[in-house]
């Protein structure tokens, strides 16, 4: 099987946010929970760099290793699901990820934060693929159907990448010989282990 | 706090609220996904309150949008021209997917692209037909609400004339209804009509058709793949055009190309460029010719392109030594040496193109500053080959061909312009009598008079009837698609609002028209007509590179909304002149049939080659996407439906659709052959000009091209425009068909020599042209003097509110003149502003300019709440050095005060070193705010747009460019002080 990652090329990201409205569009995402985002580094500054960012998907995924109810499982992709059934909402996983990916519904500063909600590679949940439970608690199963995640698919200067890891290291390590420079896979060691050398 | 960019954290609380509310409501496509209604009959879904859905049968498992119907359309938002792809299950919109056979965007959108599905299934979307009663807003039925209007526009015709009414139309309609509305001011006996491209590329469009032709971009965003250096002056592609960016940042990789950018911010755009060089806002003329005069010193400059293609370089290169590098710095700030070093990128490092939007258009010296960058291309030779060229950035998704199809005040469709030659031959393509036309208007000399600009339509209600001139002042605004709150000086048109007797506004949202009249004081004779967007229209869409898409319409209009053309349809029959108008369009329960309309266009739009791309072949285009090639955009020649054509017929298509032209991609192009979409210079301005020499004695110099044409003309020089007496000179005429004649003598009468490429109506002058080779429209020289415009080579004015009062006496601005039925009074405003050293009162420039996540007057996308959440406060970029002198903190509540009516607005600062010293910057999609005021309450409940705030355009100024009205909201005055 496949093992699934995200890359973003910063020297081709805009900061245009196509990523952010497309997972908002494909899985209905509610106002302030933001499965993705992008990050701006230098704003407004020489050296200026964007990049967008969700959950990476990592190995070993941190998450997983602080939650008290074992809602996190990985699938055959090494996609890092959440089971929404099991979450009791106590923000661990939050303070592990590294990427600041887990986003809670509620705000109330008493109680649960409501069940942790993030980016699933449009790979939907526990359900059954493509049925309207999974719809409901997880968004839209894009890989079930054949396709890629929709942010990176409608990127609009494909600069982040989605899919099979080692394609997308291929091609971007195809870009950067043929132009000359990259400041490298973002967030790769952190989430995998390893860089792509350039 | 979200403001902009570093901190990008959704900020929760009421807003969020109102949004999940929504999400309960009529958030349809994951209603039906819970509900498993989606095998349901639903196709009426948009007008139904849920509750009365009935209940049906599950659907069965497996992937939900499995059987739904694709359809394809093209984004509504910037002139990228990105195909949007649709799924819809009965009749609902309920997913997208990437275009991936889109040569333009390749699968790609930006935010906005990205999240159009949400404009047709918003909740807050103008459900039917209002009016104001007493001050409030009131449910009317169609009916009622076309008869009043009608009624009202007819009492006003008859007291105080046509041209009382104003015609304000729109870029978002497709070509086939913005030529529809500007038919609509014919028919009424107006030229109030107008759009959006006043605001944003009037400037260009008049500047660089006074240059070489045709006011448009010459080559197309797939072709700046093969540039080696591109330069922006006046365009942020990456927040305007992002995914234009994708082919430009490719082009910059695979070329290790040179990205140079000049802007008064260090852009987005910016971050990515090899070279960036920030310069005062203004003074984009000294900056280009600050290059040129590095490129003249040198030699650099292309010496045979300017002997064969151009006329009037002598006097150019006298104004171009006037900028050494010393009076250039002194003027924009940018130091010599870098200055020298991007001439010599520039000039040397070929092909290279200029990018431009509407950092470069929206000045007093709008037309100039264009102007100056066609001379930049022309001097390099960077012109009519790939890679090169004026790659103009079109702002809405149909600007462009709203402009063609003639949305506009000075001209009838397709720049035939407005004396009686042009009426005649629209008369006769509409097969309506031209003494009928001349009966509809207030005294036939108005027939021939530029209307006023949109920029001005306050300033025609509120001065004093004898400085307008016209019948009468304006009395009504029938507005169709545009926002308010993008035209400049607000708290004038705030004046104007409560003194109209009638104001219509038509548009899927109320936008700011509706909540500033309410709080001008507007209490009735106002009414809001809900309107569909374009993705529940079908018709064809003109993208920046001059392509023609067709958009299948995706789902019927919601709510009560309907298509552009049926309001265009029901207020022609209310007014009484449907049967003329519509006399060869099929109108089907209401709804003309654009099909119809654009055979029409194709009828009548010789001029500028709108006349080969028939409905079946754009369509056929649609359904081919995959077979053009990214760079050349050309399908193989051996296709069966779309062989050897251009993706989108890109315009001049010439001859009729049998033809069969490819469509033009690069203008100017001689290395093609005609029939291959080359092209050549067009001699529009005479064939010869005489000059005076020092001695005082004249000579007649040519103004055709010398010595070269396009790949395989039968004549191997410059030639005028073909008319049938060109064609007998030439011993042509023969070629022509029985048929032909008969026509070209029927329009001629007595005098068929002078019938022409432009007016013979059954193609066979441009038939036989093309047949030899030949460009219909001639083959001349390019202008780097454009004589006969105010400014024929450009000169540096200064801004009406500049900080550099220094300069005002050596660079004032134009004298005061009657432009447009209207005073222009900018030089008077320039002094009276030197006088009372308004400078020293508000002392920072102030410019503005776009976003990505919003459009326009930005209504209809904050009112999506996936874009409204990324960008919930208005706010002003100010600089680090300013701001502390100020005590203003970076997240802070600021009061922006500007230079005329005690102007004001409450914001919040942006503290940033992306604006220089003295420079602030605004962006001007916000609105429902004013001076401070949240105007919330004066928008029809439940339609009120998720995020407001206060309008950049509360503290723009005066300021018209003397050439086409243009306005000037990119540089003024203010002060700003911690709230």
């Amino acid at each position: 099987m496949a093992r699934m990652k995200f890359l973003c090329d910063a020297d081709r990201c805009i900061e245009c946010n196509a990523c952010v409205t497309a997972c908002k569009n494909e899985h209905e995402v509610p106002w302030g929970i933001n499965r993705r985002r992008v990050v701006t580094l230098n704003d407004g500054k020489p050296g200026e760099r964007s990049i967008s960012m969700a959950c990476m998907h990592c190995t070993d995924p941190p998450c997983a290793a602080v939650c008290p109810t074992n809602v996190f499982y990985v699938t055959a992709d090494a996609v890092v699901l959440n089971n929404k059934d099991l979450c009791i909402g106590c923000g661990y996983c939050f303070y592990a990820c590294p990427f600041g990916a887990p986003q809670y519904p509620k705000t109330t500063n008493f109680g649960s934060r409501g069940k942790m909600d993030k980016c699933t590679f449009c790979a939907g949940g526990p359900e059954a693929d493509g049925s309207k439970e999974e719809y409901a608690k997880y968004g839209a199963n894009r890989l079930a159907e054949g396709k890629l995640p929709l942010c990176a698919e409608m990127c609009s200067t494909k600069s982040l990448l989605a899919g099979d890891g080692e394609i997308i290291a291929t091609i971007y390590k195809e870009r950067v010989a043929k132009r000359g420079y990259g400041s490298g896979a973002w967030g790769w060691q952190t989430a995998y282990r390893e860089t792509i050398a350039t | 706090m979200l403001i902009k960019r570093a901190e990008r954290q959704s900020r929760r609380g009421s807003l969020a609220g109102r949004v999940a509310a929504q999400a309960e409501g009529l958030d349809r496509r994951s209603f039906l996904r819970r509900s498993g209604l989606l095998a349901s009959g639903l196709a009426v879904a948009g007008t139904l309150p849920l509750g009365s859905v009935r209940k049906a049968k599950a659907a069965e498992a497996g992937p939900l949008t499995a059987g739904a119907t694709v359809r394809k359309s093209i984004c509504t938002h910037c002139a990228v021209g990105c195909t949007v792809t649709a799924e819809v299950v009965n009749g609902v919109w309920v997913g997208q997917e990437p275009s991936w056979d889109s040569p333009i965007n390749r699968g790609s959108h930006c935010a906005k692209g990205a999240s159009v599905r949400e404009l047709v299934h918003s909740e807050r979307r103008l459900r039917y037909p209002m009016k104001l009663v007493n001050g409030q807003w009131t449910r009317v039925s169609w009916d009622v609400a076309i008869n009043e209007i009608g009624d009202k526009m007819m009492q006003i015709r008859e007291k105080s004339g046509a041209d009382s009414v104003y015609w304000l139309g729109s870029a978002k309609m497709t070509n086939e209804g913005s030529y529809w509305f500007r038919k609509l001011g014919a028919y009424w006996g107006t030229n109030n009509t107008d759009h959006q491209a006043r605001i944003c590329h009037s400037t260009t469009v008049t500047g660089v058709a006074n240059t070489w032709g045709y006011g448009a971009m010459t080559n197309n965003l797939n072709d700046m793949r093969n540039s080696k250096t591109l330069l922006y002056i006046g365009s942020n592609a990456a927040e305007a055009h992002p995914v234009g960016m994708q082919h430009m940042l490719e082009s910059k990789e695979l070329n290790k190309g040179n990205f140079i950018v000049f802007d008064p911010r260090m852009t987005r755009t910016a971050a990515h460029a090899t070279e960036y060089a920030r310069f005062r806002p203004g003074t984009d003329i000294p900056v280009l010719y600050g290059m040129m005069w590095h490129i003249l010193k040198n030699g650099w400059e292309d010496k045979e392109f300017i002997r064969q293609r151009v006329y009037g370089f002598d006097d150019l290169r006298k104004e171009v030594e006037k900028w050494n590098p010393e009076e250039c710095e002194r003027v924009t700030g940018v130091p010599g040496a870098q200055m020298e070093r991007i001439a010599k990128m520039f000039a040397t490092e070929k092909p290279a193109t200029i990018i431009w939007c509407m950092g470069q258009t929206q000045h007093s010296v709008g037309t100039a500053n264009v102007r100056a960058s066609c001379i930049a291309l022309l001097m390099t030779g960077n012109i009519g080959k790939a890679g090169t060229g004026a790659n103009i950035l079109r702002g809405h998704d149909n600007v462009q061909g709203a402009t063609d199809v003639g949305l506009d005040i000075v001209t009838l469709p397709f720049y035939y312009g407005l004396a009686e030659g042009a009426w005649k031959h629209w008369s006769r393509v509409w097969e309506t009598d031209f003494e009928w036309f001349k009966s509809r208007f207030d005294d036939p000399k108005m027939m021939n008079t530029p209307g006023i600009p949109l920029t001005r339509w306050f300033d025609a209600v509120l001065l004093p009837k004898d400085q307008v001139a016209q019948k009468d002042n304006l009395k009504a605004m029938f507005v169709q698609g545009h926002a308010s709150n993008s035209i400049t000086r607000i708290p004038e048109s705030m004046k104007a609002l409560k003194a109209l007797e009638l104001l219509v506004i038509a548009d899927p949202h109320p936008t700011t028209w509706a909540s500033l009249s309410v709080q001008a004081g507007r209490k009735d004779g106002t009414y809001l007509l809900p309107v569909a967007t374009q993705f529940e229209c079908a018709g064809s869409r003109v993208a920046t590179g001059r392509q023609l898409q067709w958009g299948e319409q995706v789902v019927k209009p919601i709510f009560e909304s309907k298509d552009d053309l049926e309001i265009m349809y029901l207020l022609a029959k209310k007014l009484g002149f449907a049967d003329k108008m519509f006399k060869n369009i099929k109108v089907e329960n209401n709804l003309p049939v654009a099909e119809d309309i654009l055979r029409e266009i194709n009828r009548g739009s010789w001029s500028t080659g709108y006349c080969g791309q028939s409905p079946e072949r754009l369509k056929a285009h649609m359904k081919n996407q995959h077979k053009f090639d990214l760079v050349t955009t050309r399908a193989p020649k051996d296709d069966p439906e779309v062989g050897g054509d251009y993706y989108g017929l890109p315009w001049p298509c010439w001859g009729s659709p049998e033809v069969r032209h490819p469509g033009s991609p690069l203008l100017y192009a001689p290395f093609r052959s005609a029939m291959d979409g080359g092209g050549t210079f067009r001699p529009r301005f005479g064939l010869e000009r005489e000059e005076k020499l020092p001695d005082g004695t004249t000579r007649k110099v040519s103004l055709l091209a010398d010595g070269v044409y396009s790949e395989g003309s039968d004549i191997k020089d410059g030639y005028p425009e073909f008319t049938y007496g060109v064609l007998k000179k030439l011993g042509w005429d023969g070629d022509l068909t029985e048929t032909e004649l008969a026509t070209i003598n029927k329009i001629g009468g007595d005098k068929p020599d002078g019938v022409s490429w432009s007016t013979d109506l059954s193609g066979g002058i441009q038939r036989v042209a093309l047949k030899h080779g030949c460009i219909p429209y001639g083959n001349g020289k390019a202008r780097m003097n454009a004589f006969g415009l105010p400014d024929p080579i450009p000169v540096h004015r200064e801004p009406i509110y500049t900080p550099r009062v220094d300069l005002v006496s050596k660079f004032p601005t134009l004298p005061d003149a009657k432009q447009f039925r209207l005073p222009n009074i900018g030089f008077s405003l320039q002094k009276a502003a030197v006088d009372k050293g308004i400078a020293k009162q508000f002392p920072l420039i102030l410019s503005s300019g776009r976003l990505v996540e919003y459009e326009g007057g930005g209504e209809e996308t904050r009112t999506n709440p996936w874009l409204a959440e990324l960008q919930q406060d208005m706010f002003i970029e100010i600089s680090p050095a300013d701001a502390a002198e100020r005590g203003i903190k970076d997240g802070g509540w600021v009061w922006v005060t500007g230079a005329e009516n005690s102007a004001k607005a409450k914001m919040k600062a942006l503290v940033t070193e992306r604006v220089g010293k003295g420079v602030a910057w605004m962006p001007f999609h916000f609105g429902g705010w004013f001076g401070g005021v949240d105007l919330r309450g004066n928008y029809p409940k439940g339609t009120d747009p998720y995020v407001l705030g206060e309008s950049a355009n509360t503290i723009t100024t005066y300021g018209y460019d003397p050439a086409t009205g243009m306005q000037e909201p990119k540089v003024t005055l203010c002060q700003i002080a911690a709230a």
